[in-house]
């Protein structure tokens, strides 16, 4: 099981609880866990509890917002969606991530000796 | 914002806890149950379908745990948990927390007492309004009331451009001055005269009704009076009414203006140790201003004026003032806030009392150190267990820490109650002559200062056997049994180092007390040139029914044959005025001596009767004493002291020479000084003149020595003056032993106080010897086992026991010593007959210590000699 590590892998999951939140409406811990394995094609395996950490930070700065209704297979389940500043704090962090991954790919391709 | 959000929320979070513990339970749950069907559906059997469920989740508990923590506050849990163990801890060793509480609790008290005394007289203003710009201005050609004839004050207040305003009150008023009659028992009550600004210098309002008018200030104005709180209370039961009411005083009707408030204690600022009962119009006008030298000046400075600039504008104003007028008195005004003439001189005693706690709570810490360390020694294994199951350092440097500040802050609460009950006792202590001491009291600079005293206690205390703790490896301390190892050695090291430190501060405050006692002892012992002892005075003041001086002097002669005929009566005389109870004097020269104007010789002055002289136990050099025959009839004499004497006739006999007194009196005796400044201080000169000769006194106090008891010869004067004075209290008699010890009053104060903590000091020293010596027996019962299997009697055993005890006793003396030997300079303002370094005080405490030291090594010595080498060897 891969460890998540660091606050950089902290931020990164906080990043894409509320992108897929913000992607696919009000979800339950079990189905944001399951989105975030399939879209990372398994490559970030997560200990799927870790996810409700993020969920109650997320919450506590009212990024996101929970209610609790019924799951699919009619079970009582806490429904998180994204905030109004949930979304503002989403977009301001997406221009982040690009900018730097976009600094970071120039530099990687970089080449020795010119 | 989302900042602020988020500590709310973590707040909130934190108290919520079981909800949202619950909330977590339920999604975990829903959460499991989907992975399951999950799993299930792709092909799993039941259990392997949970099994992987629970792993894809992960641990739960911690997952539980980290929850907490990320969405409350982890500090405060962890402090929670921290005081939890701490109780339990605590509770199971009920006997050392009560010992530690009870140590620190006497600790804190003492200093929180002590904090609130340097409070109230030091730091705190006095209790007026602007208190700051309140100036006090001595004469410092007027020993020893510093007082200025009001002629002065009236021209300073005119001249000088640093004032708002200059008050006064007549210094030379008396204890029992006003007898109060009409309604109730008669009584005499204390009255000060004041100018009619007085109050409102101060800044001082009456409660009810109002201050003096002008008018009422006038010579032979409108006889009017203002009660103090406490007479108000207790004569009038706080009746309002009695302001405008007439009241007979002095057998003169009085009109009450108004009522002064409780918190206007003159007594306790002016006059401590004695108390007032009311307040009298002093008039500043010609009159008074031939009384002489009368007026205590206090004024309220401009705003903006400093008292530096007040004293330059007085330096001119001073010797211009005593240039235009040489028909007066001496004047050089000499200014200092009135703070300062009030506490002032008591900086110096109250400084070293606050030392000497401060020393005292270093001992409570080293004490509590050590037993900390003592009782850590029996925790290792328990320590090293937390360490084995991932307990951080920090963590558990933080729980010792936790467990020594819930001590000290027990011990806080219980040292606000010692202080509590201290201040009680001081504000009801009487006649103590310590200036605002009934204004002492536990207010809220008090208890912040013992919270913050008790959290630098605990973490003293606390820190070095804190720091000790994760000193030993895991492995070695399981493994430890109780056979002494590395670990405890550096201990040992380290409680005996406390245990020095202990005797050292002990020494330094024995040594202090100690010169302090000895000063004490030889102020007691001082020759006061008189006897207080067995003698009791009584105010008998004829009165209005004898308006001349031949219809006195019959009243003196009845009054003292009445006395004398008094079983148990062995002398009596009258004299105006009481040893140790206020002076003032007179300039005096011998008949044809010429002086300059500043080196005119004075002397103070006492009116008093023939037998005075027995009575108060005064020596008759040479000559006699006076009789009831020297009148106004007889020539004119006087008596003068030894020192006056040789002052004025050097090498001379006296006796026979005439002095220019009252245009000459003879002198027919010599006697020997009186203390009657204070006690520590000389007489200077003195001298006698006949109460049949003038009427130049404001009082009459009859003297007796008497072998009878107190409570009777206060019945049995009572019956015998009847005839006389139909209206004396019964609580009007005073013995002279009590001006005498209200005199040595602030010094047996502190010598009390420091004789309190030292003692405390030396038991602790003393425990703490116990503590390391017991311990070190304890841990050397193998040792010791097979040094007696081998061979070594009980008492070698004891002496090398005995011998380790004085090692660290002697090393805690040199140090101490060498440090008392520096700090005891700092005593000498306050030392009275005895040096810095008094041999006396050092090696009497010194026995002291080694004594105490030796008693404390001695039970765990005598307990070693008794161990029985089979048991000690078999117990490992």
């Amino acid at each position: 099981m891969a460890e998540i590590r660091s606050e950089i892998m902290q931020g990164t999951l906080d990043l894409m609880v509320l992108q897929t939140l913000d992607a696919m409406g009000p979800l339950h811990g079990y189905g944001i866990a399951r989105r975030i394995e399939q879209l990372s094609e398994n490559a970030l395996v997560v200990n799927q509890g870790t996810i409700y950490l993020c969920l109650i930070r997320l919450l506590q700065k009212k990024w996101i917002k929970a209610t609790w209704g019924t799951s699919e297979n009619n079970r009582k389940a806490k429904f998180y969606s994204i905030s109004k500043s949930g979304q503002k704090q989403l977009k301001a962090e997406t221009e982040d991530w690009k900018r730097i991954s976009g600094v970071i790919g120039r530099l990687l391709e970089l080449t020795p000796g010119r | 914002m989302s900042r602020l959000n988020l500590v709310v929320a973590r707040i909130v979070a934190f108290f919520k806890r079981s909800d949202l513990d619950r909330d977590l339970d339920n999604e975990l749950e829903a959460h499991l149950c989907l992975l399951v069907e999950e799993n299930i559906a792709r092909g799993l059997s039941p259990e392997e379908a949970h099994r992987t469920a629970h792993l894809k989740l992960g641990n739960l508990v911690s997952l539980k745990e980290a929850h907490r923590e990320t969405r409350g506050l982890p500090v405060i849990d962890t402090l929670l948990q921290d005081l939890r163990f701490t109780f339990r801890i605590l509770r199971r060793d009920l006997g050392f927390t009560f010992f530690a509480i009870l140590i620190v609790g006497l600790g804190i008290g003492a200093s929180a007492l002590i904090f609130s005394i340097v409070n109230t007289l030091l730091l705190r203003p006095l209790p007026f309004k602007d208190a700051d710009s309140l100036v006090w201005m001595a004469n410092k050609q007027s020993v020893p009331e510093q007082t200025t004839q009001v002629g002065y004050l009236l021209d300073a207040r005119e001249a000088n451009r640093s004032f708002e305003e200059l008050g006064a009150y007549f210094a030379y008023y008396n204890v029992g001055d006003i007898k109060l009659t009409g309604d109730g028992e008669p009584e005499r009550l204390t009255g000060i005269p004041v100018s009619q600004n007085f109050f409102h210098v101060l800044g001082v309002e009456p409660q009810i009704g109002r201050l003096f008018t002008e008018e009422e200030c006038r010579i032979n104005g409108p006889a009017v009076v203002l009660l103090t709180d406490g007479l108000w209370r207790r004569r009038f039961g706080s009746n309002p009414e009695i302001v405008g009411k007439p009241l007979r005083l002095n057998e003169q009707s009085v009109i009450v203006v108004g009522v002064m408030p409780a918190s206007f204690d003159f007594a306790s600022i002016f006059a401590p140790g004695s108390h007032v009962d009311l307040y009298r119009p002093f008039p500043l006008t010609p009159e008074t201003d031939r009384m002489g030298n009368t007026s205590a000046i206090v004024g309220r400075l401009k705003p903006g004026v400093s008292l530096e600039a007040a004293r330059s504008d007085f330096n001119i104003l001073g010797p211009q003032l005593r240039t235009h007028h040489p028909e007066r008195n001496e004047f050089e005004p000499l200014l200092s806030s009135l703070k300062e003439h009030v506490t002032g001189h008591l900086r110096p005693a109250l400084l070293v009392l606050a030392c000497a706690v401060g020393v005292v709570m270093l001992i409570v810490c080293a004490n509590l150190s050590n037993l900390l360390l003592a009782r850590n020694a029996t925790r290792q294994k328990e320590m090293a267990i937390r360490v084995a199951l991932g307990a951080g350092r920090r963590r558990l440097v933080r729980q010792m820490l936790t467990e020594s500040i819930v001590l000290s802050g027990a011990g806080a609460i219980v040292g606000v109650l010692v202080a509590l009950v201290g201040a009680r006792v001081l504000t009801h202590l009487d006649a103590i002559s310590i200036p605002l001491l009934s204004n002492v009291q536990i207010d809220f600079g008090v208890l912040a200062f013992t919270l913050v005293i008790a959290i630098l206690t605990g973490v003293v205390f606390g820190l070095v056997p804190a720091l000790q703790v994760p000193v030993i490896g895991v492995n070695e301390s399981l493994k430890e049994n109780n056979r002494g190892s590395t670990g405890s050695r550096k201990h040992a090291w380290l409680r005996s180092s406390l245990v020095v430190a202990e005797i050292a501060f002990a020494c330094l405050l024995l040594v202090g007390t100690g010169l302090l006692v000895r000063s004490f002892l030889k102020v007691l012992d001082v020759n006061l040139g008189f006897q207080p002892e067995r003698v009791v005075a009584i105010r008998i003041d004829p009165g209005t029914a004898y308006p001349t001086q031949t219809r006195r002097n019959a009243y003196f002669d009845e009054a003292l044959r009445l006395v004398q005929n008094t079983n148990g009566i062995e002398a009596c005389g009258l004299t105006d005025v009481l040893p140790l109870e206020g002076d003032r004097s007179w300039g005096v020269a011998g008949k044809g001596q010429v002086y300059q104007r500043e080196d005119y010789p004075e002397a103070f002055v006492r009116i008093v009767s023939d037998g005075y002289l027995e009575a108060m136990g005064i020596p008759l050099l040479a000559g006699r004493d006076f009789t009831a025959h020297d009148t106004t009839d007889s020539e004119q004499v006087i008596i003068i002291n030894k020192t006056l004497a040789e002052k004025l006739w050097p090498g001379q006999d006296p006796v026979g020479q005439m002095v220019t007194q009252d245009g000459g009196r003879r002198v027919i005796g010599v006697v020997g000084g009186v203390r009657h400044v204070t006690v520590e201080q000389d007489s200077g000169s003195e001298m006698y003149l006949p109460m049949r000769q003038t009427n130049d006194y404001s009082a009459v106090q009859l003297v007796v020595r008497t072998m009878l008891p107190q409570a009777s010869v206060a019945t049995a004067l009572r019956s015998v003056l009847k005839p006389l004075d139909p209206n004396i209290g019964a609580n009007e008699f005073r013995t002279v032993q009590q001006l005498v010890d209200k005199a040595t009053s602030p010094r047996r104060f502190v010598v009390m106080m420091l004789a309190g903590f030292s003692t405390f000091a030396l038991i602790l020293a003393a425990l703490g010897i116990y503590a390391v010596i017991s311990y070190s027996v304890h841990q050397r019962t193998h040792e010791i086992g097979i040094r007696m299997a081998l061979g070594e009697s009980a008492r070698t055993l004891q002496l090398r026991i005995i011998r380790q005890t004085l090692r660290l006793a002697v090393l805690g003396l040199i140090i101490g010593l060498g440090g008392s030997w520096l700090m005891t300079r700092a005593l000498v303002g306050l030392l009275f007959g005895v040096t810095s370094n008094d041999p006396a005080a050092f090696i009497g405490m010194v026995a002291i210590l080694v004594v105490v030291a030796t008693a404390a090594g001695y039970f765990p010595a005598r307990r070693a000699s008794r161990i029985d080498p089979i048991t000690a060897l078999r117990s490992n």
